[in-house]
């Protein structure tokens, strides 16, 4: 495997509503940002990635749009995912290794303040079995929030303590959306909205952008005197067929892990892209981060820009390494309903 | 950015119109319905997947052989809903469950309604309501109900 490094990120701040602001807006700025950074133009880009989805912006081939945020005469490599862009990541990683490209730069973007996100994401299911029903993402994530429930794999109070935990972290985060802070008797005076869950267990309304650079070892140098090197990246998927998951085992995220060989890994800090309060102690348990600080950031609970937010637990994960006396960090990406498909990426800055 | 006052809006209503081919399998199972049946498939290792799926996501084989499953179930797990959106088909409290039909060793996703939340748990057994109408789709399972 050829080593692969991030050399930068950068976000833009969420915004509850972006208003007349459209997606090249949203983007243009992180992706300058990092340019101005690392003092290049696209012209240095051998790869370029994006993460999005079409059912967000309600058009075919919106992403398309989100190509005019940057230069694109002479003509470049390019490819979209229709994902979380941490997967536009993967892709771009996959394009290093083939030896297509020795940089990569990547964005995601979405803006979930226009339309009515419960029922867009109902779409994204079995469109025989399931999406004739409309069910809504809160309903799925209730779903697997009362099997561990029952099952005494997480309490409520656990659910109770991400949340709070979250509010105060987004002080570290300065594009955080959601920064006011919130009691127990707030949370537990809070109304259901699909029980058990209630409005702080689920992730704000989020529109935003961020963007990412990453190279091969031996173009990374040129961009910064620190990158931080991707050590180990593994994703797995779980059945379409939600009924025949168990919603208590997570077997992709497991496989993960015993490939990635996590365990002999001593972690300074995670970020994981729980979106709601109840995955949050159940991926510390899964992933053996109960000693770990995890989302300093606030995670999705404080901001949750779709198909950004798993490339934002990446970003913040480089950030924290980057920036403090840190060496191993984790980061996860998410899609699907209840925590389906699952990505974890170790991150390393060598000293 | 412009005052979110200023700001000139147009309605954008984006629907869903596509027809799709149920296919030989799923047919069979849209087809069953109308007949007040639910029908799931069996694996070579026995086990049954219900609704019925078209493939076995453990051994990766097709699957064709059909059996009879429910009306009734048990709940493997539900989240309810006391305030209906716009896009739920129930307007009154209800639930979205997991439902293991008898004779079957996986969970249908559906709903349950005309009860409160305080009836239902992990394990309550419901049992399948039909609508008035059949159109071939998995709505014509109109709800689940608690087993009197």
């Amino acid at each position: 495997m050829k080593k692969v490094a991030i050399v930068g990120y950068a976000q833009h701040p969420i915004l509850e509503n972006a208003g007349a602001l459209n997606e090249v807006e949203l983007i243009m700025p992180v992706v300058h940002q990092l340019f101005d950074e690392l003092g290049i133009s696209q012209n240095n880009i051998d790869f370029t990635c994006s993460g999005s989805c079409d059912y967000l912006q309600g058009a075919a081939f919106a992403f398309v749009e989100g190509l005019s945020a940057i230069q694109t005469n002479p003509p470049i490599k390019e490819s979209h995912v229709e994902m979380d862009a941490a997967w536009a990541m993967y892709e771009s990683m996959l394009k290093i290794q083939m030896g297509d490209a020795d940089t990569a730069l990547i964005y995601g973007f979405g803006k979930s303040s226009p339309g009515r996100l419960d029922s867009i994401i109902s779409l994204q299911m079995d469109p025989y079995y399931i999406s004739p029903l409309w069910p809504d993402r809160v309903s799925l994530a209730a779903i697997q929030a009362r099997v561990l429930l029952e099952k005494n794999i997480i309490t409520p109070e656990q659910m109770i303590t991400a949340v709070i935990e979250a509010r105060t972290n987004s002080k570290n985060n300065k594009n955080a959306l959601v920064t006011e802070l919130v009691d127990k008797e707030a949370y537990l005076a809070s109304e259901k909205i699909s029980s058990p869950l209630n409005e702080f267990d689920c992730p704000p309304i989020s529109d935003g952008s961020s963007a990412m650079i990453i190279a091969s070892e031996e173009k990374a140098y040129d961009f910064t005197d620190q990158p931080i090197f991707i050590e180990g990246i593994d994703h797995r998927i779980e059945s379409s067929n939600i009924g025949s998951r168990d919603l208590s085992k997570p077997s992709g995220i497991l496989a993960s892990i015993e490939h990635l060989k996590l365990e002999k890994t001593k972690f300074d800090v995670a970020e994981l892209h729980t979106q709601f309060s109840h995955e949050v102690p159940y991926l510390q348990s899964v992933l053996k981060l109960s000693d770990v600080p995890t989302n300093l950031s606030g995670g999705p609970l404080v901001g949750n820009v779709m198909m950004c937010a798993g490339l934002d637990a990446i970003g913040k994960t480089y950030e924290s390494l980057k920036s403090n006396d840190l060496i191993n960090g984790l980061a996860h990406a998410s899609s699907g309903p209840c925590l389906q498909h699952n990505m974890l990426v170790h991150l390393e800055k060598k000293s | 950015m412009s005052d979110q006052k200023d700001l000139l809006r147009a309605p954008f209503e984006l629907a869903y119109n596509y027809k799709r081919s149920s296919g030989p399998l799923m047919s069979k199972f849209f087809n069953a319905l109308a007949e007040q049946k639910i029908l799931g498939t069996k694996s070579s290792t026995g086990k049954v997947y219900a609704p019925a799926a078209e493939f076995d996501p453990e051994t990766h084989e097709s699957l064709s052989d059909l059996v009879e499953v429910g009306p009734g179930g048990v709940i493997e797990s539900f989240s309810w809903i006391e305030e209906p959106k716009h896009h739920h088909l129930i307007k009154n409290p209800f639930a979205f469950a997991l439902i293991k039909l008898d004779g079957a060793d996986t969970s249908m996703l559906h709903m349950v309604t005309e009860c409160d939340e305080a009836d239902l748990k992990i394990g309550s057994r419901v049992t399948a309501n039909w609508s008035a109408t059949m159109e071939n789709r998995i709505t014509d399972i109109k709800f689940f109900t608690l087993e009197k």
